[in-house]
Order: structure tokens, then C-alpha cells, then sequence
């Protein structure tokens, strides 16, 4: 026998994760949600069969975590049948939910199905955290939830999306969340993209509201270290680092979107010039190894400076592209929160006005099947 | 080392064909295990004892002198949560 010793999981070989996102249907509005802004087009959902023939397929290529998320999961009749035999695949399963609609009924019928861990979002960033702090509705809903959770053996695992409305109330959020008994606390705070791209000017909070949001966090973690882990989630714009974004493209996650579309991550079909597999057509081992939608970024063949010639290009390969498409108009830019991007300038333009009290009032655009449409007839 | 260790809370042990490995799942990550820890891990069954599982290990390799790797892992590993370690009474 040699020593007993473990290793970290390789970089490359087979998807780690398949993220089955099942439908964009939800009950929710959120301003700073990540599904695309024209979600209302692509409204078809796969069928149970077709779902269950993706979980079958991505599990032979090795993936192990399978995430079931939206919209909110919930709203598919059949996500007992997907978990179920998800489990009995031998993935662990994860259920990203906001709660909103769960019964006793339908998490007995989840334990049932062998349900390994449920992830409870604050999913709208107004009205649901106002709710919350002030001990309405929301507070109720996530400490009704949180109780059956419990008492089922799931650990009450918790995440709230972290921007300019909220972040001034996050020692209140975390001490609301030691309440209701949560053990993992995720404080994220929120990327831009799709919805919260367009309302980056109300969701970004400024650097000295970042600062006092992360010592407030430290002072918690330190006061509830022995009963809750919270992480805080730093954002990339005012790191000024570009994040080593899904692990890298067709590295680790491969997502299905509801209509059937795979994708490397859950906002890459924004990006131009690439088309991306729908699994009603092409196996899951197609879609990993071969389609171009999957290898078009992969590694660090496709880049050009300043990313080829940087040191860093393993670490991060060269951040995310959908950001360096959105902000710099190129999917094979870098990053543009990186300062050696020639678009920095942008990232540096957005922090100083959020910097700068007096800004353009505009109001929120909601997550909604109505705005969406509104949306996608501006885009050509 | 007293006691019968059990897999920790939310955690999953299991052979991983793709891996060519065992492997610890939990809430979203995985740790891929080399063939020693995979092998303690495969008898941390909640019956045996520490001392049952050294000697199923000392047995199954034809060896001797396990346990301070054994119990090097074992508690390693309940640092880690991977493992939970109950008296044998309780």
C-alpha cells in the first residue's frame, strides 16, 4: 500500500458537471438574473424523456455533480422523476431553488428520490430582501422551508445575491440567516451579465460599500465560526482580475439550457459567429468532445495578445468571454476586468460611476417574460 | 484509535469508472482518493472499528503494520468531515 494520500481532480478529461437548467418558467423577476435576456424565445422545454436520456448520456461521459436549476426547477412536474434517476445514476444531486412553491409533500417525494443537497436562493433583489429583513413574507417562507429541510437531514445551505440595494444590509442578512439556522451562507455579489448587466448601474455598489460589506462579513464569520460557513464572493469588475471563468470552457460544466441547447456555460449563447448543439439531435459525447460550439475556446489555442503572451493564461485563460464580448465587442479579447485589456477603460468607466452619487435614475428592469420580448425586438 | 468511523454528513463515497478511481462527492465539488484511502474508505462501513478495519486491510494485503497509516488517514479525514468517528456504545 502506498501512503494514504488524495489528489486534486484533473483539468481536463470528462465534464465534472452537468447542469440541467429544466425550465425558464418562474414565479420570481429578478433584476440581476443570469438566464438570457431573450429567455421568452426559447420557451420550449425538452421532455421527461428527453431529460432523461441527457442525464443517462452525460453520466457515461463521467460527469458526477448533476444541478438541477432554472427559472425555478420547482415549476417542472416531473423533477422528482429527473432526481430520482439522477441519483440512481450515481451523480450527486444538487436542487438550486428559491422555495417558492415547495411543500411537505413534494420534498418527501425529493428524499424519496434520494436528493443529496439543496441550495436555497433569494433570487429577487428588491422586494424579496425587503421582505425578508423586515420579517414578512419572505422570512417566513425561508424559515418554513429551512425547518423542513432540516428535518429531512438536508443542511440548510443558503444563497443571497449581494449588490448596491442590499449590500448595506448584509450584517442584517447574515444574522437573519444564523436565525433561520443556515450552516452554508453564500454572499454573492452579483456578475454582469444578461439582466444585471442592463441594470449595472443601479446594482453596482461602490468600492468603499464593498470594503464595509467585506469587514462586516469578517466579523461574522469570526463570531459564528463554529456554526456557519459563509463565503463572500468578491466581484471581478473591482478585483480588477479576470476570473478563471466555468474552470475554463468545455473543462468542467456542461449545461443544458430548457429548449435542449448545450452550452459550455449558461450565458455562452449570447456569443456571435458560434452555434451550440441541441441534444435532441446529437449525443452528449458529441456535444463534449466534438462540436465546435464546445471546443471553439477551450485550452489557449484561441487567444491573442495580450492574453498569448501572459503569464497568467493557465491561471485564468483570459477570464470570460461573454464579458470581454459584451464589454469589448470581441469574444476573443481579453477579459476586459483585467488592466492589460485595451477595454479596461470600461470596467474603470462603470466603477467610477458607481463611485459618483449622482447618477442617471432609470428604473430596474425586471426579469419578465413581458420585458424579455420587449427586449429581443430591439436586438436584431 | 477508538471507534467506528462512519462517512461524514453529505458526503458520498463510490467507484468512479471515468475516474478510474473512488472518490468523495459532496455538495458540489468531488475528491478523487488513491487506492490506499479508497481502500480504508470501502470498509468504514459504520459496522467495523478502527482496529477490525486495520486488521480487514493487514489481511486483504498481506501485510503488517498498518496502523499508523490507518489511523494517520482516519484522523485526517475526520478533520476534514469526510469521516465521523462514533464510540462503539453509542
Amino acid at each position: 500500500m502506498n501512503a494514504p494520500l488524495t489528489h486534486p481532480a484533473p483539468g481536463i478529461g470528462p465534464p465534472m458537471w452537468l447542469l440541467a437548467e429544466v425550465t425558464y418558467r418562474c414565479p420570481l423577476h429578478c433584476v440581476f438574473c443570469y438566464n438570457p435576456v431573450d429567455f421568452a424565445r426559447h420557451e420550449q422545454e425538452l421532455s421527461t424523456d428527453d431529460w432523461l436520456r441527457v442525464l443517462r448520456e452525460g453520466r457515461e461521459l463521467g460527469a458526477v455533480q448533476c444541478g438541477f436549476s432554472g427559472g425555478e426547477p420547482l415549476l417542472r412536474d416531473d423533477l422528482e422523476i429527473l432526481i430520482a434517476e439522477a441519483r440512481q445514476l450515481g451523480y450527486y444531486t444538487n436542487l438550486i431553488t428559491s422555495g417558492v412553491g415547495l411543500t411537505e409533500a413534494r420534498l418527501d417525494a425529493f428524499k424519496a428520490a434520494g436528493l443529496d443537497h439543496i441550495q436555497l436562493s433569494f433570487q429577487d433583489s428588491t422586494k424579496e430582501i425587503n421582505d425578508f429583513l423586515t420579517h414578512t413574507r419572505t422570512f417566513d417562507l425561508k424559515q418554513r422551508v429551512g425547518d423542513m429541510l432540516k428535518a429531512r437531514g438536508w443542511p440548510m445551505v443558503m444563497n443571497v445575491v449581494i449588490h448596491r440595494l442590499n449590500i448595506e444590509h448584509i450584517g442584517r442578512i447574515i444574522e437573519m440567516a444564523d436565525e433561520l439556522g443556515a450552516e452554508y451562507l453564500e454572499l454573492a455579489n452579483a456578475q454582469y451579465y444578461s439582466w444585471a448587466l442592463l441594470n449595472r448601474d443601479q446594482l453596482m455598489p461602490s468600492r468603499e460599500q464593498l470594503q464595509c460589506a467585506e469587514e462586516i462579513t469578517n466579523e461574522w464569520k469570526a463570531r459564528l465560526a463554529d456554526r456557519m460557513r459563509i463565503l463572500f464572493v468578491v466581484p471581478d469588475y473591482h478585483e480588477g482580475k479576470p476570473k478563471k471563468c466555468m474552470n475554463g470552457w468545455g473543462n468542467v460544466f456542461l449545461t443544458v439550457t430548457p429548449d435542449g441547447t448545450a452550452l459550455p456555460c449558461h450565458t455562452a449563447r449570447m456569443l456571435p459567429g458560434l452555434s451550440f448543439p441541441n441534444v435532441k439531435d446529437h449525443s452528449l459525447r458529441h456535444v463534449w468532445f466534438e462540436s465546435a460550439g464546445f471546443n471553439r475556446y477551450r485550452g489557449t489555442g484561441w487567444m491573442k495578445e495580450p492574453c498569448r503572451s501572459c503569464d497568467d493564461k493557465e491561471k485564468d485563460y483570459g477570464g470570460c468571454r461573454c464579458q470581454a464580448y459584451l464589454l469589448a465587442g470581441d469574444p476573443t479579447a481579453a477579459d476586459p476586468v483585467c488592466p492589460k485589456s485595451p477595454h479596461h477603460g470600461q470596467v474603470v468607466a462603470a466603477l467610477e460611476n458607481a463611485e459618483n452619487p449622482v447618477r442617471r435614475m432609470r428604473p430596474l428592469v425586471f426579469r419578465e417574460p413581458r420585458e424579455s420580448r420587449r427586449l429581443t425586438e430591439e436586438i436584431p | 484509535m477508538d471507534g467506528i468511523p462512519r462517512l461524514g454528513h453529505g458526503f458520498r463515497f463510490q467507484w468512479e469508472p471515468a475516474q478510474n478511481c473512488h472518490v468523495l462527492l459532496y455538495p458540489e465539488g468531488m475528491i478523487k482518493l488513491n487506492q490506499s484511502a479508497g481502500e480504508i474508505l470501502v470498509r468504514c462501513d459504520g459496522q467495523r472499528d478502527v482496529a477490525a478495519i486495520i486488521a480487514n486491510l493487514e489481511a486483504a494485503f498481506s501485510t503488517r503494520d498498518l496502523r499508523p497509516d490507518v489511523e494517520t488517514f482516519i484522523a485526517m479525514a475526520v478533520d476534514k468531515r469526510w469521516l465521523r468517528l462514533e464510540s462503539a456504545t453509542a
